[in-house]
Parts: structure tokens; C-alpha cells; sequence
């Protein structure tokens, strides 16, 4: 079976901080890490390869210093790591990152499953992998949470979270899924696979490479744009409510009638 | 901030990262639960396994990863600034691991090694008795040949990881008249008719790892499980404890350095009369004691794990001063870490009251740290009859 994770490398939430003044975030001194959901991603494509055979190949689109997120994923128990990296693919949005990538897993064809985060925790738009499937032809499940095959090893039982429960249904791969953090606990690297990847050559492929058509990558291929970011002001209040348990609940309703809640 | 150098490789950099997010990740989010329950830690020694650090000692040709003395000693230090029960959990595969490695027949390091490597059985080392425990001479436990097999009776006290590891290295009495020379060292299995396991013992510190007694009635083991030579078990115990006990100032250090960042944070944002504590100089100078100390006690550990790997033989004074100094730092140092908490360090909601509570074992296990001071005077009495 083989098997396609995309990933993106984002800013560490860990030490993010904001510009409020320019309303960005400050990536200076940021560490980049593997997308939190991506990780889940890459974890759920080692085990299904761990059970059933196969091979687990990562891709990611960025500069080139992205390809310590392909090691990393290659230290986690991926067998390859594949890196779209071309100055021409700079400011793409969802609609080209999609086309990229599609093109890569063009590329690997023929491939079984392509599996993805849910979404990305800095754009946190979750419509590159639904985006990806379209471009691919192939079906897609989003907000995975489990997953197991059938005997027939062609069938994908899959549970979808949703809102209020969840779904159990049923996808023939090829396909592609979106994947939660509920899936599985990313494992922690092994020694051996660090030093593995630590040698190992990550392929890096250009446009020209992917025979990608120019108009449709990068900031000629994306029709949308961010105009403009702010940093949200949190104006929260705080009341603290005081007197019996009774008198308390009295006080709350109040104010959620106030407030239009109730 | 300048670090100090230590000139790792990038190989032993990479165990350092991985050791700490194994710590910050794994370890430290249960550690106070582990530390209440007194449940073994399987979930963690199955991450670690899955890293492949049960290999790290171990030579390739068997699975590992052909690392030293030096390579173990980062690894725990940074296993243990998470919990120091944990790390002994790990550190005792070890311990029971070594006399295999280095007295194993290739028949037995070929049997054992990869298991133990991949982590998937952990191994225990069974030395100590009820009357023996610094001195080790006092062993009753017997091993009599009988046909193909060695047949072993008498109780271990307080063996880590008891009842969870497979394999156990034991050392008995081979023949008893003959003293020190008369003892002998055996691998014992997990389901070995006559070996069970006595209660588990409850502790004031080292809560997340297992202490057990080991139940030796009539155990019958066949006769190539014996280890190295007749009579060599004492200095297969010896030699054992002499390559491990860097490791323990190594657990030391790392638990050391939890404190201190627990101490150092606490004393910034504590607010008394209207100024963070630590601009008192009577907390900044117990700080600077605990970093500078700590600092020392690392120098000296990753000095001497370096000197052990370079080749050198005769290791026994160095070892113990490893384990001496960094152990009784590492209880002074937790020690002010709680007194600069104040109340809040004595209160279970803080982390150092059991950084405190699992100190205390280290001046203890592996050599009391008054036998470490034998060992070290013992070996300058020699050095200076030479001259």
C-alpha cells in the first residue's frame, strides 16, 4: 500500500507571540514545527504500514528549510520525504497549494491513501485536503478520529466526529482523509530513525519538475488574498458572583437573559 | 545564556533532544499520578523502547546502538529531570543488562542482547539481601550443581523492577567456604520453576518503580545459564556496579536541575514584602550554590563517563566519586528547592517535595554513598603504596 501524508511546517505555538502594532505574528526567533494535526497524520500512515505493509511517503511544500520537517517525519517512522520547493511557488493560497500538491502525488501515482491534518493551526483553514481530493479525483472523509480496514484490504471503515457524535462510514481507497487529534498519540522519534534521517537525501522538486503549469502556482494561482491581520483585543469581563448557591443561579440567569443568551 | 561546552557529538546531541521531549512529554505530565498510584510505569518503557534507547549501550551487532558509558549518562540525566522513578525503572534494565554484555558467552549476549535492546523485556539485577547489603559478602543465597542444571534457593530484598522484568541476573554462592571467590552470577527467566516474587515493598520516594523481593525455592535452571566462570560472581557484581554508577550521578544531576529551574521560576514570581524573593540575596545565594554545584557535579559525571569509554580499566574510584558527589548535591539541592518554595514546597501540589523524597534514594541504592567513600579511600591507600 502506499501512502501519502502531507504536512506543513508552522510557527511553534509554544513561543508564538504577536505584532499587534502590525497585526502579524513575529516568526523571528519562532521555531517551526511539524503542524500538530499533521503529526497524527503522519502517525496514522506509519501504523496503517506498520499492519498492513507498504510505504509511508511525506510531502510538504516550502522554503528550503523545511526539509527538517521531512527528517522529522522520517525519524518518526516515514520511509520517504519528498520537498516542493521553488521560488515560484511563494504566496500560494489553498487553491495553489492544492494544485502543488496534486501534482506531486501525480507524481508517485499510483497511490492508495493520502492522508492529511485536519487542518493547519496557523491558516486553520482546513480546505487544503478537501481541496487536494477534488484536484485528485478521489473521495474524502474529513475529522477522522478512527480508522480500520476491511478484509478485503480495498475498504476503510472510518469514524467522522462531528458536532454532536460521530459517524461510522465507509470509503473505497484510493482516497483521502482528514485526520483529528483523537486518532492516535503521535509516537516519539526513534534514535535509529534520527540517525537515518539525519542521512538521508530529501528529493527536492521544482515546478518545472512537476510540469506544473506557472499560472496556477504560487501568487499567480491564488485568487485570494489576505488583505489585512489584526490581533484580536480580548475584552473579556470577570464577575465574580456572591451569596447562596441559590441566590448565585438567580444572578446568572439574570445576566445571560441580559446578554441575550437565554 | 552560555551554556558550558561539553563538545557532544551531533549523535549525542540527538540523544539529549530526544531524552528531554521524552521527559517534558511523557514523564513529567504523570509523574505526580505514578508517584500517588505507585503504578509501573509500562506506558513510558514502552515510548522509550519504541525510541530505541533500551539499546543505547548495547553494540550493534545485538540490536543497539553501540553507545557507552557516556551516551547512557545523557540519557538519564535527562529522563530523570522528569522523575527520577521512571529513569531508575530504565536504568535497572541496564544494571541487569551489563553483566550479560560484558560476561555473557556469545551464546547467551546472543540469546538476551536483542530483546533487551528492543526493549521488549526488561532485565533486573538481584544482588542485595536482607543481611547483605553493603556488605555484599554476607550472601546466603545458594547455588548447588545438580546433573545439567544449577539449582538456586534464598531470597533478594529489594530488587528493582522485580515481578515486571523477564530476566534477572542473580548472584549466589557457589561455594560458601570459599568466601568472596566462591560467589557466582546466573541469568534467571520470568516462569522459571521455584523463582516467585514476595511482596512489593511501599517506599517514602522512587514510588513509580517496583521493589520487590525475589523468591529462589529450589529454582532449577539449566546449567549454561551460568554467567562468566565459577566464582566470578563477585566481580561480575562489582564490575557491573562500576560502569552503572556513573549513571546514577547522572540521574542525579538531571533530577538536580529540575529543582533548581523549579526553584529559580518560583523565586521570580513570589512576591513578599512587595519584591520578587529572589531579589533577597539570601535566596540568590542559595541558588547560585545549587547551579554551581550542579554545574560541578555534571563536569565531574561526564568526565569520568568519558574516561570509562576512552578504555580505561580501573574505574572504581572514579565511578564512586561520580555517584558520591553529584548524589549528595542533588539532595542539597532539592532540599533548598523546597525550603525556597516554603509552604508551597512541602505541599504535594509543587513538584519538589518528591524531587526531595526520590533524592534520598540515590545517596542509598547502588552503593550507599558512605561505601563510595570506602571505595575512594580504599583505592588512594593503594595509589599512594605504589609510590
Amino acid at each position: 500500500m502506499k501512502i501519502v501524508v502531507c504536512i506543513k511546517q508552522v510557527p511553534d505555538a509554544k513561543t508564538v507571540r504577536f505584532d499587534t502594532e502590525k497585526g502579524t505574528l513575529v516568526r523571528e526567533g519562532v521555531e517551526a514545527v511539524i503542524n500538530p494535526f499533521d503529526l497524527n497524520a503522519i502517525e496514522a500512515g506509519v501504523q496503517l504500514k506498520e499492519r498492513h505493509g507498504g510505504e509511508v511517503t511525506v510531502v510538504t511544500m516550502g522554503p528550503p528549510q523545511a526539509e527538517e520537517a521531512l527528517k522529522e517525519a522520517l525519524a518518526l517512522g516515514a520511509d520517504n520525504g519528498i520537498l516542493l520547493s521553488d521560488r515560484a511557488f511563494a504566496g500560494a493560497d489553498t487553491l495553489a497549494t492544492t494544485y502543488t500538491l496534486a501534482k506531486a502525488v501525480e507524481r508517485l501515482a499510483p497511490v492508495d491513501l493520502v492522508l492529511c491534518g485536519k487542518q493547519a493551526i496557523d491558516g486553520d483553514t482546513a480546505q487544503v485536503g478537501p481541496g487536494l481530493a477534488v484536484r485528485l479525483g478521489i473521495p474524502y472523509v474529513t475529522c477522522v478520529s478512527g480508522l480500520s480496514f476491511g478484509d478485503d484490504q480495498k475498504t476503510l471503515r472510518l469514524k467522522r466526529s462531528c458536532e454532536e457524535g460521530y459517524d461510522m462510514v465507509e470509503v473505497e481507497i484510493p482516497a483521502l482523509l482528514t485526520v483529528l487529534a483523537t486518532i492516535n498519540t503521535p509516537r516519539v522519534p526513534s534514535l535509529k530513525g534520527k540517525l537515518r534521517a539525519k542521512k538521508a537525501r530529501i528529493p527536492i522538486w521544482s515546478a518545472d519538475d512537476l510540469g506544473a503549469d506557472h499560472g496556477m502556482i504560487g501568487l499567480a494561482g491564488s485568487p485570494t488574498q489576505v488583505v489585512s491581520t489584526s490581533v484580536p483585543k480580548f475584552e473579556a469581563k470577570r464577575e465574580m458572583l456572591q451569596g447562596t448557591p441559590e441566590e448565585q443561579v438567580d444572578a446568572l440567569l439574570d445576566r445571560l437573559e441580559e446578554a441575550g443568551i437565554l | 545564556m552560555a551554556k558550558v561546552n561539553y563538545f557532544l557529538s551531533e549523535e549525542q546531541q540527538m540523544i539529549v533532544d530526544l531524552t528531554r521531549q521524552i521527559a517534558e512529554e511523557k514523564i513529567i505530565p504523570v509523574r505526580a499520578e505514578l508517584d500517588k498510584t505507585e503504578e509501573f510505569p509500562w506506558d513510558i518503557m514502552k515510548d522509550m523502547a519504541q525510541a530505541d534507547l533500551f539499546g543505547l549501550y548495547i553494540p550493534d551487532e545485538y540490536g543497539g546502538l553501540d553507545g557507552g558509558c557516556f551516551e547512557n549518562c545523557l540519557a538519564v540525566e535527562q529522563l530523570a529531570y522528569g522523575c527520577v522513578a521512571v529513569t531508575t525503572t530504565f536504568a535497572a534494565s541496564a544494571l541487569g543488562g551489563y553483566p550479560i554484555l560484558l560476561f555473557g558467552s556469545e551464546d547467551q549476549r546472543k540469546q538476551y542482547l536483542p530483546d533487551i535492546a528492543a526493549g521488549k523485556k526488561l532485565v533486573a539485577f538481584g544482588l542485595t539481601e536482607s543481611n547483605a547489603g553493603s556488605d555484599a559478602a554476607g550472601i546466603q543465597t545458594s547455588a548447588v550443581e545438580d546433573g545439567d542444571y544449577w539449582v538456586l534457593n534464598g531470597t533478594k530484598q529489594w530488587i528493582t523492577s522485580g515481578g515486571e522484568a523477564e530476566i534477572y541476573t542473580i548472584i549466589a554462592m557457589t561455594d560458601k567456604h570459599k568466601g568472596p571467590r566462591g560467589a557466582s552470577a546466573f541469568i534467571v527467566e520470568k516462569g522459571d520453576p521455584g523463582f516467585s516474587f514476595g511482596k512489593k515493598e511501599r517506599k517514602m520516594g522512587l514510588r513509580a518503580s517496583s521493589t520487590r523481593e525475589l523468591l529462589l525455592n529450589d529454582c532449577r535452571i539449566p546449567k549454561e545459564r551460568l554467567l562468566g566462570r565459577r566464582g566470578l560472581g563477585f566481580i561480575i557484581a562489582l564490575k557491573t556496579l562500576d560502569l552503572a554508577r556513573p549513571g546514577i550521578g547522572a540521574i542525579a544531576v538531571g533530577l538536580a536541575q529540575a529543582a533548581l529551574d523549579q526553584a529559580v521560576r518560583y523565586a521570580k514570581e513570589r512576591i513578599q514584602f512587595d519584591q520578587p524573593i529572589i531579589s533577597f540575596q539570601a535566596i540568590q545565594h542559595m541558588l547560585a550554590d545549587m547551579a554551581t554545584e550542579i554545574e560541578a557535579s555534571r563536569a565531574l559525571v561526564y568526565s569520568v563517563a568519558r574516561t570509562i569509554d576512552s578504555g580505561e580499566k580501573d574505574i572504581a574510584k572514579l565511578s564512586a566519586m561520580a555517584k558520591l558527589y553529584a548524589t549528595d548535591a542533588a539532595m542539597k539541592v532539592t532540599t533548598d528547592a523546597v525550603q525556597i518554595l516554603g509552604g508551597y514546597g512541602y505541599m504535594q501540589d509543587y513538584p519538589v517535595e518528591k524531587m526531595m523524597r526520590d533524592a534520598k534514594i540515590l545517596q542509598i541504592y547502588e552503593g550507599t554513598n558512605q561505601i563510595q567513600r570506602n571505595v575512594i579511600g580504599q583505592a588512594l591507600n593503594k595509589e599512594y603504596a605504589k609510590k
